[in-house]
């Protein structure tokens, strides 16, 4: 076979398309012309992520959850303890909060997931609560209000140090975001992936054909967490901070608005979701540091009134 | 002939002022959101009036440019902030910070970057100067005013103490440094309270006290309209009519609460760094500028005098280099910088730990001209931070 | 033993007095959500607004404390019309998430608003000189104003289900929640009552954001702030159950004051495992239809 056969042959049976090239180059091409720009860049790639593993557990399975940030915060606060603590290797740090994150994934969801609608949302709310709690009455170790201090993150490979203008941060975050998407997207587009938009969409027929609905939420809801805990550990590593407002209810939800704003259940809506929402903060916070709330709340109000769907519900419309 | 050296005399005299201007940078971050923005507003309102009155003294062609940023009571974007105003704005010098752990955030930074921090708004986190030695501190610690509370406390003669404060830094050091002077002196604390951080019910807490029947009661609750909450639980549950006395630093009776506690503070006793009542020309040109600036119905707070003190630092740092420093220069410029002038008396910064000495006062809350007022009845002469005195570098 | 007796008898007064502001604020949200099957998350708002109207009325306008509650309860009542009307009415049944992102759109506006208007800072309530202090009853004596709230939330608390048990309005309400399309098929208008009911949730909710403006501050990150508490009344109470949250609240209420007395330390915690424990036990909470 040739070698364009063989490249033919994968591109079909994973359907890449050519304009999910886009993002990445985007992302390089943004590395150059924003060079002051960077660590808001690792910020929005590493925010990515964490919309990614929303839109896992979301927009795929169905589950509406504002708890997110408890497996965000698992996983700042464990790769953070462990640079307090003696041990900043990045690479070893960002696997070790993706594992906690899962296992409190995997725990709360056994004990939770089995409610639906408003009672879920709530636990995942409860959940997250009391780990803010927790966290925060453990304060001899994780710093409580005032946040984790001292850390340490050595260098990647021992040759990239994460300096001050972020260049070591954004391709740290840049690759594992494309690492993390590759393997969502496999899931996604699996058998394993559509049995979700199938539970998502009617349960009784998916429990009819004998379906594991409840294992395979249980599955998914514990990926979403690894993922989001690896944000977490990401955010930690590349400020070198982890503080309680990663494990409140403001970053979860805020991660649910860029979500949406960016379109559910497309895989990309949190690529156009996340740095919309990011730089438009930004950029307002700016000009007005104190009046931004408004004008994000009328862009949330818009959206939801003339952009159902978020942008990518746009973009569907205007190609019909 | 003369027609053109005119010309050209005029065309020289009206070139923009900008094209031979020097701007000197500086970044002010601030928490304008979150729950310390009554005190945030307060010191901000401080610098901007500063900055209002002395703009027209500096040099022809040196200006000086604030920007303003918003952490959000969240020290994480806090460090981004200053991460962004050092790398992208290309700031001298950073000032403002009302919460500690956004300074304890930022320090690292000024460090690896060399650019100085003017902290003018926190007065937690006693040990923040030495996270860098590129900062410098010109408000006032926790330990400075509440160290003097468990001393004249055990001078009353009350024998057990009941610490109460909001679960935080600045709760933390005023705790630590009352419970230190108090107990030196031979009295006993019999219980430590420690409230939530958004808690706007102090009912339970105050019935704590109560029930616990201490002689007094140190209590801190970071100043704004928590302070007028719990003085009136205080007033509600009775805890004076119980034979409890009140100690306590400046942040429980700020002036700009006082009218809003009716009568219930009359009597009590504070220790702190400025009040409203203060007698000195400082203090009456300074609240003259503030009622000019900001209306009649504007209270100030000490806040609002760290907030002016830190700019005036800034000023005169930039009109004496004219706007060239290194951040080395800085910081030897702001250790060794004094100010017997200041609205809340001399001031001046000890160049061993980069903190501030200052006068603290003992104020009693009495009538003057029908409204309450902090009275300064005694004066505790340039003071150093008491901490960083008991715990020298290692 | 007396000093048992009297730190049960606080924690029992002062948690009351907070259940009764919780349920005021949150009963017409309950409603909403069982009614009219929408998320409102920025219900909170009109308990803010509430609070906003009789701070200020009394302020700056020196209207006297029963007045100026009247005028929050009105005020908010009128105000939130126009919005179920030309926002809310759209999304009714519809996608979650876009209510969602709808309403915390709002509630963030609110905050800019609220700023806006009355600046960042707490507007405290400066109850009327015969509300303040203590009412001595021999016994022991009560701190005025929460005797005052609880006395004031009970009296609405009965006229409330009063009405919903004795009127044909409050029967219209019942049928609604319970199977709209059955009230609809018999001629209710359920347009004009979802109109209605809003306003009379909106309304109670001001009253109580007013009444209760110094258990839970006014400032303009209220909405946001409070959030949980009323989720966590209606979802512990049961969608849609007018009771319901009534109950809900006096278990959050009596808890939350319980551990702010007894555990000041460990803050919100024993409330989440409150609800954790409720919800896992009855997952439509405990008066929530099957």
């Amino acid at each position: 076979m040739t070698t364009s056969r063989l490249v033919e042959a994968f591109a079909r049976r994973h359907r890449y398309h050519p304009l999910e090239g886009l993002p990445w180059l985007a992302a390089i091409a943004a590395y150059f012309a924003f060079p002051s720009y960077l660590p808001l860049g690792a910020q929005v790639l590493a925010t990515i992520l964490f919309a990614l593993s929303a839109d896992l557990v979301l927009g795929y399975a169905g589950i509406v959850t504002l708890g997110q940030a408890a497996f965000f915060g698992a996983g700042a606060y464990t790769a953070g303890l462990l640079a307090a603590h003696g041990w900043g290797e990045p690479i070893t740090g960002l696997l070790a909060g993706a594992l906690v994150a899962a296992l409190i994934g995997l725990l709360s969801g056994i004990v939770i997931l089995r409610t639906t609608g408003l009672t879920l949302l709530m636990l995942t709310l409860v959940v997250a609560s009391m780990l803010y709690e927790a966290v925060n009455k453990a304060s001899w170790l994780t710093g409580g209000d005032d946040g984790l201090q001292g850390m340490e993150v050595w260098w990647i490979f021992g040759q990239f140090r994460f300096d001050l203008f972020g260049q070591t941060a954004y391709f740290y975050c840049l690759i594992v975001l494309f690492l993390c998407w590759l393997a969502v997207r496999r899931i996604v587009h699996s058998p394993f992936g559509r049995s979700l938009v199938g539970i998502r969409e009617n349960v009784l027929r998916m429990h009819a054909i004998g379906a594991p609905v409840a294992r395979r939420r249980l599955v998914v809801y514990t990926i979403s967490a690894a993922l989001a805990g690896m944000s977490g550990a990401l955010i930690a590593q590349t400020t070198q901070f982890v503080a309680l407002s990663f494990l409140g209810l403001d970053r979860s939800g805020t991660v649910l608005i860029m979500l949406i704003i960016g379109g559910v259940g497309r895989l990309y809506g949190a690529f156009i979701g996340v740095p919309l929402y990011m730089i438009a903060q930004d950029r307002f916070s700016t000009i007005d540091p104190v009046y931004w709330y408004f004008w994000i709340g009328l862009l949330m109000v818009l959206v939801v009134l003339f952009a159902r769907g978020g942008v990518l519900g746009l973009f569907d419309r205007f190609r019909r | 002939m003369f027609r053109i050296f005119l010309v050209v005399l005029v065309a020289i005299a009206s070139l923009p002022a900008p094209l031979l201007a020097q701007t000197v940078k500086v970044g002010l971050i601030n928490s304008y959101t979150g729950f310390v923005a009554q005190p945030a507003d307060q010191g901000q309102k401080g610098s901007d009036l500063y900055f209002k009155e002395h703009e027209r003294d500096l040099p022809p062609g040196l200006k000086i440019e604030i920007l303003k940023r918003d952490d959000t009571s969240n020290p994480e974007v806090g460090k981004r902030l200053a991460q962004e105003l050092i790398t992208r704005d290309r700031v001298q010098l950073l000032t403002g910070v009302v919460l500690s752990p956004v300074a304890t955030a930022v320090a690292p930074l000024t460090a690896e970057a060399k650019v100085p921090l003017v902290l003018s708004y926190a007065a937690a986190g006693v040990n923040i100067p030495r996270l860098s030695p590129y900062i410098v501190r010109v408000t006032f610690t926790l330990w400075q005013e509440s160290y003097p509370m468990g001393t004249w406390a055990a001078e009353q003669g009350w024998k057990t103490a009941y610490t109460a404060v909001t679960d935080f830094i600045a709760g933390h050091d005023a705790e630590a440094a009352f419970t230190k002077t108090f107990t030196d002196a031979g009295g006993k604390i019999v219980g430590a309270d420690r409230f939530p951080l958004a808690n706007p019910d102090f009912t339970p807490f105050v019935h704590r006290i109560k029930d616990a029947k201490p002689e007094v009661a140190f209590i801190f609750v970071p100043a704004g309209t928590q302070a007028t909450a719990i003085i009136r639980a205080i007033n509600e549950v009775g805890l004076r009519e119980a034979g409890i006395k009140i100690a306590a630093p400046q942040d429980l009776l700020p002036d700009e609460e006082l009218p809003n506690m009716g009568d219930i503070p009359l009597g009590l006793i504070t220790s702190g760094t400025y009040s409203v009542a203060g007698k000195r020309p400082a203090n009456e040109a300074f609240l003259a500028a503030w009622k000019r600036e900001y209306g009649d119905k504007a209270i100030p707070d000490f806040f609002s005098v760290d907030g002016w003190d830190g700019m005036a630092m800034i000023f005169d740092l930039i009109k004496s280099t004219k706007g060239k420093f290194t951040a080395d220069e800085a910081m030897s410029f702001f250790s060794h910088w004094k100010d017997p002038d200041s609205p809340r008396g001399p001031i001046e910064i000890d160049p061993q730990t980069r903190d501030i000495i200052q006068n603290i006062y003992i104020r009693r809350v009495e009538k003057v001209d029908g409204k309450l007022a902090n009275v300064e009845i005694a004066t505790i002469p340039m003071v150093r931070d008491p901490w960083k005195e008991l715990n020298p570098p290692k | 033993m007396g000093d048992i007796l009297s730190a049960v008898g606080n924690i029992a007064f002062n948690g009351l007095a907070f259940a009764m502001v919780l349920y005021l604020i949150s009963v017409g949200l309950s409603v909403t959500m069982g009614m009219m099957g929408f998320v409102n998350l920025a219900h909170g708002v009109f308990a803010m607004a509430g609070g906003y109207v009789v701070t200020s009325l009394m302020r700056e306008q020196g209207v006297p404390f029963p007045l100026a509650l009247l005028g929050a309860a009105l005020t908010v009542a009128a105000a939130s019309v126009p919005v179920e009307r030309l926002l809310y009415r759209r999304f009714y049944g519809g996608d979650e998430l876009d209510q969602v992102l709808l309403t915390i759109g709002l509630a963030f506006m609110s905050v800019a608003g609220a700023t806006y208007i009355w600046g960042p800072l707490q507007q405290p309530l400066q109850p009327p000189p015969w509300l303040s202090g203590v009412a001595d009853l021999g016994f022991r004596s009560f701190p005025a104003y929460r005797s005052f709230l609880i006395l004031c939330g009970a009296a609405l608390v009965t006229a409330l289900w009063l009405s919903i048990e004795r009127t044909r309005f409050g029967a219209r309400v019942r049928a609604a929640v319970d199977n709209l399309r059955m009230a609809q098929s018999i001629g209710i208008d359920t347009s004009r009552l979802f109109m209605a009911t809003f306003g009379l949730g909106s309304g109670l909710a001001g009253l109580g954001g007013a009444l209760g403006a110094d258990l839970l501050t006014v400032n303009p990150g209220y909405a946001l702030q409070n959030l949980i508490y009323f989720l966590i009344v209606v979802a512990v109470g049961g969608l849609g159950s007018i009771r319901g949250p009534f109950f809900a609240a006096l278990l959050i209420g009596v808890t939350d004051t319980a551990s702010k007395y007894l555990v000041p330390e460990f803050g919100a915690f024993f409330i989440y495992v409150l609800t954790l424990a409720v919800l896992l036990w009855r997952p439509r909470g405990l008066f929530g239809r099957a």
